[in-house]
């Protein structure tokens, strides 16, 4: 995958999507992401473009409800449209690139249990697994652990589904993270924060009720970027306890023993700085300030899915594998929907998209290549 | 909490935007709008005039209707951009003319025009508003040149006046403080800016007008109506320093410099708004400022009505219709500049406005 991402990048440009030149504020990331120009969303409009100009035909507002498949080798696609209802569609490969199963909440629960049910789901609520589900049902070989997710604290006003990306915080490194009971869990400054990014949503999946507090003082607000839902304040912690509905004097507790541990040093939030605490656990061992110039503030945050890993088995060539190994015939997979391949635990940033575009190159190739013959 | 409606949706919208950043490299709007962490009226009506209006941000974003976001940039701060106008406007007793603009317009141009014709019917007698005049001095037996020069002189300078205080009270309320003068070099970077209509780019692969295709040609038709509208006014002036300094008066042979000038200026201001005509005809209604309409077009047919009535003067000049186009074009002339400052034309000068202070805040930036 890494041989081919390299290719990727001006191979996407070949087919009109375009980079952005550089971007400014985004919290330590723009010197080591690439963003596409106007989103992913920019990025479809401008593939879809190409594609229709090539002669591809596109069904939108199209779900496929059900898969023919014998023997490992497909054959035709049901598939439920508002105008036209439901009609068959046959072909002679098919590349299956319908997401994970994350917006599938009764799904998650099978995994989770109750706390599923305070998830928030980052993107489309369409990604529900059904084709996934439809290709191990009809004997493809699974991989992946269906606990497994990119997940990432979020803003806990954000809506249930499709918050994207704007609902995201990157002020924990800033401050402390508290549970509901008022207690941190975990050191806020364990490495710079694109590298930890993604373990705060299961560090908050974990605690309970799934809610989280990121709780900072006025001195840092203009360090990360401006938030979509405003942070809620208060002029003393007691207040701020109050609105977040917390225990007073548990945070009271909380920030002062937590003040109290902070050891002097000299801040550098774009290294690993020496500002760190001593006698408390979980320790801060970076960036750690005291909370102690009001209006003390606070974020709510919960687990945002962004994808889950469990997916259908590839070989390179991104077709399919079948129970007992042997390879479709003509079913390909490409994107989230086998993810599990390259993903295990973890994640590394912007590897979403590259699976996506690599694998669906890839898939396409070999899916064109079976149709030729 | 701001002003008006719209702006409070505005700052929403910001508020989203200033989040995402998506769309930091499609225009000015986003990165002036990364400068700021909260807005003021101020603030988003800069923002609003920065904006050119090229639709990508809508067609790029995530957040576009049917989200629950329903995040539409364009059409939200084309409509504050309109407001703006309105707010702007010196004098103040003369700001509910942006309420019903077309209208306006239509009215003034065409009191003007009728204006013309009966004075110039009730001031000469029919042979000569009928008669075939050629050679220099022509025009002024129907209107002398004194009058002529007197009374667009008054009107321009009134025009510009109203356009200076209106931009006063934008400059303020955007936040710089009067007399504090804008550097050259980013009154040079804002010239260019506008010259080549840099930000009516969709970000680099070009504008969305009818649909999600980047198709829309209105750049090149701006190009023509905004040269073609320069072209005419070097016309004229050309025309005045002959007259004044050379003695030299219209008509002037074809061959000349002002007829040069104004023909080709001419058909760019024909050619132009017919084009933007025909686009905003097929622009998609959500990215359509539907109350302005009026104003929008308006201004579209004014320039038009210029352009056409100017040329079919320089055709028939030799023959008997001259002295009622004579009326016509000169009635035309008068109409586009008394109400300059009270339609559409003034986003030129805003938008101008706004690109000196976005160039100052960026070297600002790059300085710091
Ligand atoms: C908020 C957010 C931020 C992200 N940030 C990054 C990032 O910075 N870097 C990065 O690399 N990745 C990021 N990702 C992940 C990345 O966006 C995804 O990994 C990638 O888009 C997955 O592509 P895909 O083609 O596999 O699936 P998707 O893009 O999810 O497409 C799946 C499609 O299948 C459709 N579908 C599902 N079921 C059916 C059906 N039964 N019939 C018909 N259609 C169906 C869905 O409607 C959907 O359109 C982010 C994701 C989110 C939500
Ligand atoms: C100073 C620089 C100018 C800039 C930066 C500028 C910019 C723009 C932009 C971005 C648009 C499209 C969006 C909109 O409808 O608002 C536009 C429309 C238009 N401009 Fe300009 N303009 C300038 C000067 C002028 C001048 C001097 C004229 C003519 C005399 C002119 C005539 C028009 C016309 C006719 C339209 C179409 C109106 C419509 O479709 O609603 N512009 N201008
Ligand atoms: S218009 Fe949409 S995609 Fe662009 S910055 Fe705003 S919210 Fe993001
Ligand atoms: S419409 Fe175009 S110019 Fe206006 S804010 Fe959006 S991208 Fe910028």
């Amino acid at each position: 995958m890494i041989r081919e991402s390299k290719d990727i990048l001006n191979w996407i440009v070949e087919q009109g999507v375009r980079w952005q030149p550089s971007l400014g504020g985004t919290l330590s990331l723009g010197r080591t992401n690439s963003f596409f120009l106007g989103g992913g969303r920019a990025m479809l409009n401008a593939l879809y473009l190409t594609a229709e100009r090539l002669g591809v035909e596109v069904a939108y507002d199209a779900e496929v409800i059900d898969l023919v498949i014998e023997d490992g080798m497909f054959l035709a696609a049901r598939v439920k449209r508002p105008i036209n209802g439901e009609t068959e569609i046959r072909a002679t490969s098919l590349v299956a690139a319908a997401g994970g199963f994350e917006a599938n909440i009764e799904w998650l629960k099978e995994h989770w249990g109750d706390a599923a049910d305070n998830f928030l789901i980052r993107g489309t609520p369409y990604n529900r697994g059904s084709i996934l589900k439809m290709l191990l049902e009809r004997g493809v070989q699974e991989v992946g652990d269906p606990t497994q997710c990119h997940a990432v604290a979020i803003d806990a006003r954000a809506p249930k589904f499709d918050g994207g990306i704007i609902t995201r915080h990157d002020s924990v490194v800033f401050g402390i993270v508290v549970n509901k009971h008022a207690q941190r869990f975990y050191d806020e400054g364990e490495d710079i924060w694109p590298k930890r990014y993604a373990i705060w949503g299961r560090l908050v999946a974990a605690q309970p009720d799934q809610i989280a507090y990121i709780i900072f003082d006025s001195t840092v607000v203009t360090s990360f970027m401006p938030t979509l839902f405003p942070p809620i304040a208060g002029r003393t912690v007691t207040e701020l306890a109050g609105k977040l509905t917390l225990d007073p004097a548990a945070l009271e507790k909380t920030i002062a023993e937590f003040n109290a541990a902070v050891r002097p040093g000299k801040f550098d939030h774009t290294i690993l700085d020496d500002c760190r605490t001593e006698g408390i656990t979980p320790p801060k061992t970076h960036w750690a300030r005291r909370i102690e110039t009001p209006p003390y503030l606070a974020y709510p945050v919960r687990p945002g899915i962004t994808f889950t890993y469990l997916g259908t088995r590839v070989n390179k060539e991104a077709r399919m594998l079948m129970k007992g190994g042997k390879p479709s015939a003509n079913m390909f997979a490409a994107g989230e929907i086998m993810a599990g391949n390259v993903l295990g635990k973890g994640y590394a940033a912007g590897i979403g998209m590259t699976i996506g575009s690599v694998f669906g190159r890839i898939a396409g190739r070999e899916a064109a290549k079976h149709a030729r013959n | 909490m701001h002003g008006t409606r719209i702006l409070d949706e505005a700052d929403r919208l910001m508020t989203v935007c200033n989040s995402c950043r998506y769309c930091e490299g499609l225009c000015a709007v986003f990165p002036a709008m990364e400068m700021r962490r909260a807005f003021s009226d101020g603030d988003l009506n800069y923002l609003a005039n920065l904006c050119h209006a090229c639709g990508a941000c809508y067609v790029d974003c995530q957040f576009s209707p049917p989200h629950e976001f329903n995040v539409n940039v364009p059409k939200t701060l084309a409509v504050a951009r309109a407001e703006s106008y309105a707010a702007y406007a010196w004098p103040r007793a003369l700001s509910g003319t942006f309420a019903r603009n077309g209208l306006v317009i239509s009215v003034i141009a065409a009191l003007s025009m009728a204006a013309f014709i009966l004075g110039f019917a009730a001031l000469n007698d029919r042979g000569v508003l009928f008669g075939v005049h050629t050679g220099p001095g022509a025009f002024y037996r129907l209107m002398p040149h004194n009058a002529m020069a007197a009374l667009f002189g008054a009107a321009f300078l009134y025009a510009i006046l109203a356009l200076v205080m209106s931009v006063r009270a934008f400059w303020r309320d955007i936040g710089e403080p009067i007399g504090g003068r804008a550097d050259g070099g980013s009154i040079f970077q804002a010239i260019r800016d506008a010259g080549e209509l840099r930000y009516l780019h969709g970000g680099g692969v070009g504008c969305y007008n009818e649909d999600d295709r980047p198709t829309d040609r209105r750049k090149l038709y701006h190009h023509l109506t905004f040269y073609g509208f320069l072209l005419c006014f070097a016309a004229t002036s050309v025309a005045t320093l002959y007259h004044y300094l050379l003695g030299r008066e219209a008509p002037y042979p074809l061959w000349d410099l002002p007829v040069l000038l104004g023909t080709l200026g001419g058909i760019g201001m024909i050619a132009g708004p017919v084009g933007l005509f025909v686009a905003k005809k097929q622009r998609a209604p959500e990215l359509l400022d539907e109350q302005r309409y009026g104003m929008d077009v308006g201004f579209i047919a004014m320039l038009f009505l210029t352009g056409a009535t100017g040329m079919a003067l320089l055709i028939l000049r030799e023959t008997a219709a001259m002295g009622p186009l004579l009326a016509l074009h000169l009635g035309a002339v008068f109409a586009l500049f008394i109400t300059m400052p009270y339609g559409k034309f003034v986003h030129g000068i805003y938008r101008f406005v706004a690109l000196v202070r976005y160039a100052q805040e960026r070297r600002g930036e790059a300085g710091s």
